[in-house]
């Protein structure tokens, strides 16, 4: 099971994190965001190229109004 | 001392006041209370994407010719402030974070042994960190040490509107470090923050105050001018307190006129 934003989701181990970020309508070009997977920033040289394993949890940011 | 800019960390920002961006009714408004505010750098929160947002509010603060402030509200530990204002740092593209760590759900108070590790640590990854913190003079201190760029020490809790509980504190800060000191959370109108000024801090940070007042537009106005106020009246000097009163018109030269009754 992969989680996206606390959500599990249908992804398979192996899928890119492009998929990932498409379950949230974003794309690897989306500014303004971040990614962590498992509490550790990637960073965005890395999103096209990375494939998520089975467990992962991933984090996708934005700002918002705040403080 | 100049009566509009602040300088941190090397930056020149054309105004003492930095705007928080929680509670505005809307970006526009947010937009047009920028605009009112004069200020160049505006805080913002970081959390989950909603893929349902209306608009963005970078595109928001950047319309308004202001630049974003991260900060790391929400965090309770020290790893999770460094985590993120790593994200923060990553999403928006500044080394700049204002740092919290909230120790208590009620009152919203900082976690002076949390916020400093967090502070040590962001230092020592290049950011340039401004904690927000209690109004102690030897935790600004210790922070100042451990490479913060500013302080900020709170008037009172965030949200309060209660102002300046302990302006004692903050003249004392003020004499600790020589890094900035700007005043945040707890101001409840234009008044608190032309005390803070007064009291020697170089900047006021507001939220609430501005984003939750009747006319949000017309009190970053009244923010503005109370912070230029506060930094003139600093410089010409307040004359000092007396127990009793000085007369400001000569006691010489009296004309007589009093009764004739009052003088047999």
């Amino acid at each position: 099971m992969i989680y996206v934003n606390g959500e599990p989701t249908e992804l398979r181990p192996g899928a890119k994190l492009a998929q990932a970020l498409a379950l949230l309508s974003l794309s690897v070009e989306a500014r303004g965001i971040a990614v962590a997977i498992d509490g550790e920033v990637l960073p965005r040289e890395r999103w096209e190229q990375t494939a998520l394993d089975d467990g992962a949890r991933v984090e996708v940011v934005a700002a918002i109004q705040g403080g | 001392m100049s009566i509009e800019a602040l300088s941190i960390a090397g930056r020149e920002l054309p105004s003492r006041l930095i705007l928080g961006s929680g509670g505005f009714a809307s970006h526009e408004l947010l937009s047009e209370a920028i605009a009112a505010s004069g200020c160049e750098l505006v805080t913002v929160a970081l959390r989950r994407v909603d893929p349902g947002a209306q608009g963005s509010i970078l595109d928001a603060i950047e319309s308004a010719g202001a630049s974003v402030l991260p900060n790391t509200a929400g965090c309770r530990t020290a790893p999770e402030a460094v985590r993120t204002a790593r994200l923060a740092r990553e999403a928006l593209a500044t080394e700049w974070v204002k740092l919290e760590v909230i120790g208590d759900e009620e009152t919203l108070l900082p976690d002076g042994v949390e916020l400093l590790r967090a502070a040590e640590q962001l230092v020592a990854e290049g950011f340039v960190v401004l904690p927000y913190c209690s109004d102690d003079p030897v935790l600004a201190r210790r922070l100042q040490d451990v490479g913060a760029a500013a302080v900020m020490p709170l008037g009172a809790p965030i949200g309060s509107g209660m102002g300046i509980r302990n302006p004692y504190s903050l003249t004392l800060i003020r004499r600790a470090v020589s890094v900035p000191v700007i005043l945040d959370a707890g101001l409840g109108t234009a008044s608190d923050a032309a005390l803070a000024i007064e009291l020697g801090c170089d900047g006021v940070m507001s939220a609430s105050a501005i984003s939750r007042a009747h006319d949000p537009v017309a009190m970053a106005a009244a923010m503005r001018a109370a912070v230029q106020a506060g930094a003139l009246a600093r410089a010409a000097g307040r004359i000092p307190r007396r127990t009793y009163a000085l007369p400001s018109s000569p006691e010489s030269g009296m004309a007589e006129l009093a009764e004739a009754s009052a003088r047999s």
